[in-house]
């Protein structure tokens, strides 16, 4: 085989990890409170810059700015929630669709306002790595690896504690979670906590490889919805798996064409999906 | 135990209960039986609280629950099978298990409460791993009572157990019920199959149109000439 069409299968594998780490989110949140986090990419966005600010501006140490921006988009998850989505949550789904869709404008232009549309880098130059006379971004490898630990993460805690269980059950039977003993509410605030920190860590892991601009989110946040629409919105373990799938189609779009025309088959491969299994690929 | 006095309730402009007034004493069994739309289910329904109460009173071991949010009724000690068991059909019978025992105090003693369910209901040992969906009907009214009993409670609500069940699961359902008033256990059950929920109970009410019409020991409620004829054809 070609070796640079394997370079840029195994680059599509490590992208992958990242757009899993952020389908999972999307999904988590969409089975459980059955809203569309339209701004899922863009509160990405803000991680970034938390990110750039902290480390690059006031020279916070990477590990702890990671942190600080985990815990403070898990923080903004829980706001958004709150002031977004619980007022809106027995509206009709047009309704809500266009309450977090007003957030992703909100937030872009905010981001404008105050930063400008500058591309920031946070400035940390990692190693390209060279296997076998391929090379392989030290960033991107982080970033596939981290992204695998925080997946599986999240299927302990999904698995393992009360909270998980109570978690998968409440996304199969709404209502009667409440004779257990389950507060609803509790555990919609709890879900969109794990879900802006699996934000808040993809952002890190972005700021790695991409800067950091007001639109960034425009860059990824429609192929998180296409890769949870493949897996079966709300089907963690579908779109966990989407998400190579499409970023493998980037990749090798990337090798034969460019990286626009990749974006080009993604779509297409979508739509084209679409039309022959309309429930996704896992559907049953 | 738990008591009722004149509560009223329903959905939107639509009254269901009115006026209901029902006592269960410490280890008693108590059926309400009645024809479909009398308002049994919501009746179980005001009391854990998913419905609120919109007049009248409840009080449980002397403290009022009317008004109180669902999840506090549990804490409560007032556990309910609810209709159609409402299992979670893509967790494991062990995960409903586990998600019965969600409440702290419930929590804390998880697993001597998973061993005596066990205990009771050897079935569900065997299948503690299958996903609970893919079980048998019968199966699946064991694993809702199950999951009910991993809270602790002091009163067991249960609406409507052997419904959508074969006749012989219907049985073995009311053995249950048997068996777990053995244990000692409250029971508040709502039933539509009248001849065999009189045979587990101690008294019973017959709730119509949202009211209760008539209520007395399982054994007048048996020689009863009404309700021979309008519920037990009789």
């Amino acid at each position: 085989m070609d070796i640079y069409l394997l370079e840029a299968i195994i680059n599509g594998i490590l992208l992958g990890g990242v757009l899993a780490l952020l389908a999972l989110g999307l999904n988590l949140i969409f089975g459980v409170i059955d809203v569309v986090w339209i701004a899922y990419a863009d509160i990405v966005m803000c991680g970034m810059y938390a990110l750039y600010f902290l480390y690059a501006q006031y020279g916070v140490p990477l590990p702890l700015a990671c942190v600080i921006t985990i815990v403070g988009v898990s923080g903004l998850g829980v706001l958004v929630h709150l002031l977004i989505i619980a007022p809106v949550l027995d509206s009709p789904p047009l309704n809500q669709l266009l309450a977090t869709g007003g957030l992703l404008f909100f937030l872009q232009s905010f981001a404008t306002l105050l930063f400008g549309t500058d591309f920031r880098n946070i400035g940390v130059r990692l190693p390209v790595l060279e296997i076998a006379t391929m090379y392989v971004s030290f960033a991107r490898l982080i970033a596939f690896a981290v992204g695998l630990i925080g997946a599986v993460a999240l299927y302990l805690f999904l698995k393992r504690t009360y909270v998980g269980t109570a978690i998968r059950a409440i996304a199969q039977d709404r209502e009667i979670v409440a004779l257990m003993g389950i507060d609803q509410r509790r555990i919609y605030i709890v879900v969109s906590a794990i879900g802006g920190a699996l934000a808040g860590l993809a952002a890190c892991l972005l700021a790695l490889q991409y800067d950091v601009h007001p639109f960034i989110g425009n860059t990824f946040g429609p192929v998180i919805f296409i890769i949870c629409v493949l897996g079966g919105l709300g089907n963690m373990i579908g779109g966990f798996i989407a998400a190579f799938v499409i970023s493998q189609i980037i990749a090798i779009g990337g090798y034969y064409g460019s990286t626009e025309l990749s974006y080009v088959f993604a779509f297409t491969f979508f739509i084209v999906l679409m039309l022959i299994r309309p429930r996704g690929l896992f559907a049953p | 135990m738990l008591s009722l006095a004149a509560v009223s309730a329903g959905y939107g402009s639509f009254q269901a209960l009115f006026g209901v007034s029902l006592d269960v004493s410490r280890g008693e069994a108590v059926g309400v039986i009645g024809p479909n739309g009398a308002g049994k289910t919501t009746l179980m329904r005001v009391i854990s609280g998913i419905i609120p109460m919109r007049e009248g009173a409840m009080t449980f071991e002397g403290r009022s629950i009317g008004g109180l949010p669902a999840h506090h009724v549990v804490e409560q000690g007032i556990a309910h099978v609810p209709e159609n068991r409402r299992l979670f059909p893509r967790l494991s019978v062990e995960e409903n298990l586990r998600i019965g025992a969600f409440i702290p105090t419930a929590r804390a003693r998880f697993h001597e409460q998973l061993d005596w369910v066990y205990d009771l209901f050897p079935r569900l040992k065997d299948r503690r791993s299958q996903l609970a969906g893919t079980m048998s009907g019968g199966e699946q009214q064991m694993c809702a009572i199950a999951r009910a009993l991993m809270s602790r409670p002091k009163v067991l609500l249960m609406d409507e157990p052997s419904a959508g069940l074969a006749p012989l699961v219907v049985s073995q359902v009311f053995e249950l019920v048997r068996k777990i008033r053995g244990e000692g256990l409250t029971v508040l059950i709502v039933e539509q199959n009248v001849q065999q929920v009189l045979e587990v109970v101690d008294r019973a009410y017959l709730l119509e149109v949202g009211a209760i019409r008539l209520s007395g020991t399982a054994a007048e409620l048996k020689g009863n000439s009404f309700i021979r004829a309008a519920y037990m054809g009789l």
